[in-house]
């Protein structure tokens, strides 16, 4: 028979598991609702992977860049920013549950790397697509 | 009984002497501890810069690199650097206009040219009022307390890298301290200046 202090620990562990997911969904669901009110959409987990890859030749230093450039290709594992060599956190919600949490850091970094990597803003539909991709590794 | 008691006297003064001897002759061999900081008043602080308190600046800044102490670089240049974040060091580090505003707050009201530390005095005293360096690196005293490190320790050294990674080597950098007692190069554990 269960206690109620059991009960009570049971169901605060369920709480703390679920509401940072639960956010989550919610912060990257307003998001592509949001882009889909500037008339992008629907949102393709195959084209956000292919965004993730294409590689842009950057205009000052003549090289190659892509998102996988510090990221790498394995969202699960650790990155490591090509200049600084500083390691950055792996970027899939499933291992890092402070991905995609903050809808400000998602407009903040989608506007910083696409500019650095890209040389331009990217577009809602771009956003849609990788953020798709993005939540679903 | 009288002797004896003598006796502990002159060996608590012997030790007293020798430390204070240690004490002294440490201050005057290390090249810039407890330097004379003009305008007639010592450092009034053992930290060398104010340390950061802002946990927004630690987070915004800090989360790619480290949070350099606004105390190293007077208000025009941190003004220069907030007004440029588009192209900061070729990186992008844009910010939205009221976190950078709010930054800039911090930083201009913190600057070396509004401080009384010493690393901060140093550095200000080191412009001429028309420099607005946006690198610390560049500063004339900088380069003084960094020149004898060899290029191989710094810049090819590769824990290291640069410079701009102050915390690698000065092992309290984040609390506010650069003496060089605290000072480590990675990969060069025996080495004294």
């Amino acid at each position: 028979m269960k206690t109620g202090a059991e009960m009570l620990r049971k169901g605060l562990l369920i709480l703390l598991v679920t509401v940072p997911l639960a956010s989550q969904a919610s912060v990257v669901d307003e998001q592509l609702a949001g882009y889909r009110s500037n008339g992008a959409g629907p949102f393709n987990v195959q084209k956000g992977e292919q965004l993730w890859q294409q590689e842009v030749v950057n205009a000052k230093d003549g090289r190659a860049r892509s998102c996988t450039t510090c990221h790498g290709n394995d969202l699960r594992s650790m990155g490591k920013h090509i200049k600084t060599g500083k390691a950055i956190e792996p970027l899939s919600p499933a291992v890092n549950a402070e991905r995609l949490s903050s809808a400000k850091k998602i407009r903040k970094w989608f506007k910083r790397n696409c500019k650095w990597t890209w040389g331009r803003e990217c577009t809602p539909q771009e956003k849609g697509d990788l953020l798709s991709f993005m939540r679903n590794q | 009984m009288d002797n004896s008691k003598s006796k502990t006297w002159s060996i608590v003064l012997t030790m007293g002497f020798t430390l204070g001897l240690i004490g002294i002759s440490g201050m005057v061999l290390s090249d810039d501890d407890d330097e004379y900081e003009g305008k007639g008043r010592w450092s009034q602080s053992r930290l060398d810069v104010a340390s950061v308190d802002n946990a927004f600046y630690k987070e915004e800044c800090g989360s790619c690199h480290f949070p350099y102490q606004p105390g190293l670089l007077p208000a025009r240049s941190w003004q220069r650097l907030m007004g440029g974040l588009e192209d900061h060091f070729a990186e992008n580090a844009e910010l939205d206009a009221a976190d950078a505003r709010q930054l800039t707050v911090y930083l201009t009201e913190n600057a070396a040219d509004t401080s009384n530390y010493k690393r901060s005095l140093g550095i200000n005293r080191s412009l001429s009022k028309n420099d607005v360096p946006l690198r610390i690196s560049s500063t004339r005293y900088f380069k003084r307390k960094h020149h004898e490190l060899p290029a191989r320790m710094v810049k090819g050294n590769p824990q290291v890298r640069s410079f701009s990674n102050c915390e690698l080597c000065h092992t309290q950098a984040a609390q506010g301290f650069y003496n060089e007692r605290q000072v480590k190069v990675p990969g060069y554990a025996d080495w004294d200046d």
